[in-house]
């Protein structure tokens, strides 16, 4: 019981939850989970150091603790903020998040190319999803695009430098999973770009993890591209005995029919790479990502369950659970003012 | 006549010399502070005289080094922060250049009083003959036994190293500077954990200002009660303003804060009036990322009260009205400047600058610096000052650390002080010939005065 005690209670959007000193305020917000928790475009869980960057996840703190009931002057970034006892965060109630969070979508997407039709990520983009939750219809954005080369890293990861949003997630993983440090940002400013040292070719045996923490298409795998759009394929579960220590042999397989397009880690319901039943770290190792393209290589434990939000869930139906509706415990037992409701609206469907 | 603590004896022969700098009484501070004091009551006197950081924030220093962390078995770290790239500002420049042991005797009583044995002068890239200069001057404190082991035969041990930038204004944000002292890529880092608790190397550090760390001598020297006694209000002690622009007397020049605005452009003491008999528009009273006021509001607060060159009545007002004593970069402009072209300079140097770590920042700088070129190249459409003013509001305060504050303000006060002119710009793309702006900016102080 005393360590229930010492137990921080937060109240996110009015819904208060308990939980441990050192958790972050997105965490707190994932462990409520619905509609208020705050996207996040570079925090990723298992790379330590991650997030911060994008602002995203922006919320207000309207009360710092029970001791220091301030609230904080600026809006902060969930993904990086502790928590403290007594504190009170706005998100969606907020007034100041929506705008801000819009502001930064529209940033986010100006030097985007939105070459959607034509990129691999497209169905499991977070910069899809996030622009579709959180943007505005259009942006003011009448510049030419900043534009880079096309860059080859190494014989299966190709950088498409336009698409990335340096979320750095990739420098991160790269750093934590291979001993050399030559996967990095070059230049500064809106002409930063992430680079090998020198375009080095990338032969690290945990590389291909990059792709797997990018949330946009520019780190695409070789040997899946333009093969298929993602919402075709039917994604599997399955596993093998890799001999790689580091790698978990835990993996999803793309497939269509009997053809295995693409080997990926398994990923949560955040995007995010998750440890194996026996709790190692998922990652896998570029031999099964690359190169075990056939079903009699791996042992098939069942269709993956798709969540809900994810366009890949098209005629994949498995154990669907509707989500826990928050909406209306945050606004007080209200129902959202939506921007248009498109019964009151329409005259189709009237007579 | 200002009291002169920083520059008494700049105009000295050879004051950069140990020798020279000691017979006009140089280290008596260290040796008050180290035969004398404890290292708390030397905190305690830099609290009490009130002394504001010189780099821009103006947070109270004597404050920050209470805050510093004392764990058992930790090293603790003074780094001075010399990365002096905010435009217009050079005073920092002239301190080391000219009087460098003014800051190496700050930095004995500083580290004393921090229990801190290594103290890092991060120094920018373009300053390059500077580092030589202090390492000179450490040299002549070693030999005079004020650096090194033993110093004084207190038991107090330092070592003072130069570390020279690349060259980059973010690394004059403290945690970036950090991260680049460290040998990283100089980007800002998350806070918390704030640099008194986890900073250089992850041990607790105080980053300082090359002025804020100089006016310790000073303060030890007359006593911290003495020294808060000039100035005003919260704004205690000299300061160091470099001024620049369209004046007949651009240089550093040490104020003691109860200068108004208008005798500081005006007398010969200091500015000595606009160039070329020609009428004051603007300014930028400090340095480039503070808000740029039109001459009236310079002047005068929207009150009709005198302003004064100090952190509080240069920031009366708020933003709305006000700006910022910042830095001390006091960027003068007159009636024929054009505040478009000026404020797309500004906006190129921030794109330039921006680390491009957090997204508001790293597009948002890119977005404003485009629109403000279009604008300044005549063609400018009327919807582009809201474009503008909408996006420095959602760069500002949603960034890593202050650059995106930084570089929203200048546009932000532009656009909110000098609409007419953004207007004019748009309408008469032949400004483009003229090159310079609206001059009824600088007449509206006139009638106004009259």
């Amino acid at each position: 019981m005393a360590e229930q005690t010492t137990n921080f209670k937060v109240t996110i959007d009015n819904i208060t939850i308990e939980v441990a000193p050192g958790t972050s305020i997105l965490e707190a917000a994932r462990m409520i989970g619905g509609d208020i928790t705050p996207p996040a475009m570079c925090f990723y869980t298992p790379l330590e150091g991650s997030g911060g960057k994008c602002r995203t996840c922006l919320v207000e703190v309207s009360k710092g603790s029970e001791k220091d009931p301030r609230p904080m002057p600026k809006l902060v970034a969930s993904c990086r903020t502790g928590v403290m006892d007594g504190m009170e965060v706005k998100n969606i109630t907020s007034e100041k998040v929506p705008d801000a969070r819009a502001g930064v979508v529209e940033m986010l997407l100006a030097n985007h190319p939105l070459d959607c039709p034509i990129c691999d990520q497209a169905g499991e983009c977070h910069l899809q999803d996030l622009g579709y939750e959180h943007g505005k219809e259009g942006t003011r954005y009448e510049f030419k695009r900043r534009t880079f080369e096309r860059l080859d890293l190494g014989p299966y990861i190709q950088l498409h430098m336009n698409r990335c949003i340096l979320c750095y997630r990739c420098v991160f993983a790269a750093n934590q999973l291979s001993d050399k440090r030559e996967h990095g940002v070059l230049d500064r400013g809106d002409h930063a770009q992430i680079s090998t040292f020198i375009q080095n070719n990338l032969d690290n045996d945990m590389i291909g993890n990059v792709i797997d923490v990018c949330p946009v298409g520019a780190l695409t795998d070789k040997t899946f591209r333009f093969k298929n759009r993602v919402w075709f394929t039917n994604p599997i579960d399955a596993h093998r005995n890799c001999d790689n220590p580091k790698c978990c042999g835990e993996v999803t397989l793309w497939n269509r029919g009997e053809d295995v397009l693409r080997v990926t880690a398994r990923k949560n319901k955040w995007g995010e790479v998750m440890n194996t039943k026996d709790g190692k770290p998922g990652w896998i190792c570029n031999t099964c990502r690359f190169d075990k393209k056939s079903m009699k290589d791996w042992t098939i434990e069942g269709p993956m369950k798709v969540s809900r939000h994810s366009v890949i869930n098209q005629g994949h139906y498995q154990n669907a659970v509707k989500p826990h509706e928050t909406i209306s415990i945050v606004l007080d037992g209200r129902q959202p003012k939506l921007l248009m409701n498109i019964h009151d609206i329409s005259g189709v469907n009237k007579k | 006549m200002a009291q002169k603590l920083l520059l008494k004896h700049a105009n000295v022969p050879n004051i950069k010399s140990y020798e020279v700098y000691r017979q006009h009484g140089g280290y008596e501070s260290v040796e008050k502070a180290l035969n004398t004091l404890t290292p708390d009551e030397v905190t305690e006197e830099v609290k009490k005289s009130g002394l504001r950081g010189r780099g821009g924030a103006g947070f109270p220093a004597g404050m920050k080094w209470s805050f510093l962390a004392k764990p058992e078995g930790v090293p603790r770290y003074l780094v001075v922060n010399a990365d002096e790239s905010e435009p217009g500002t050079f005073k920092d420049r002239y301190l080391m250049e000219f009087l460098p042991h003014v800051l190496l005797e700050g930095i004995v009583s500083s580290c004393y009083a921090m229990g801190a044995n290594a103290c890092y002068i991060y120094i920018r890239g373009e300053y390059a003959w500077i580092p030589t200069i202090l390492e000179k001057a450490i040299e002549e404190a070693r030999a005079a036994g004020f650096v090194g082991k033993n110093i004084l035969g207190r038991g107090f041990d330092l070592e003072i190293y130069v570390q020279r930038g690349a060259g980059a204004y973010i690394c004059g944000e403290e945690t970036a500077l950090l991260e680049s002292l460290e040998g990283k890529r100089g980007n800002p880092r998350i806070k918390p954990p704030f640099p008194a608790v986890k900073g250089l190397w992850g041990c607790p550090t105080v980053v300082n200002n090359v002025e804020t760390i100089a006016a310790v001598g000073p303060i030890l020297n007359m006593g911290g009660e003495e020294y808060a006694k000039i100035g005003v209000g919260r704004s205690t002690g000299t300061k160091l303003i470099s001024a620049c622009g369209n004046i007949n007397k651009p240089g550093v020049y040490e104020i003691s804060m109860t200068e108004s605005v208008e005798e500081f452009i005006y007398s010969e003491e200091f500015c000595g009036g606009i160039k070329n008999g020609k009428k004051l528009k603007a300014c930028i009273p400090g340095g480039s990322s503070v808000p740029i006021l039109p001459a009236n509001l310079l002047l005068k607060t929207a009150k009709g009260e005198t302003r004064y060159m100090n952190y509080e009545s240069l920031s009366d007002g708020g933003f709305a009205t006000g700006s910022m004593l910042g830095s001390g970069g006091f960027i003068v402009l007159d009636e024929d400047q054009c505040i478009v072209k000026n404020t797309y300079t500004l906006a190129r140097f921030y794109r330039h600058e921006s680390c491009g770590q957090c997204s508001p920042c790293r597009e948002g700088t890119g977005w404003m610096e485009k629109i403000l070129k279009r604008i300044d190249e005549g063609n400018g459409k009327m919807e582009d000052i809201d474009l503008l003013w909408d996006i420095q509001r959602k760069i500002e305060g949603n960034t890593i650390c202050p650059l995106g504050d930084a570089a929203a303000w200048p546009v932000a006060a532009a656009s909110r002080h000098f609409r007419d002119e953004f207007e004019w710009h748009i309408n008469n793309p032949e400004c483009l010939t003229r090159n310079f702006g609206l001059a009824h900016y600088a007449n509206a102080l006139e009638i106004e005065t009259v």
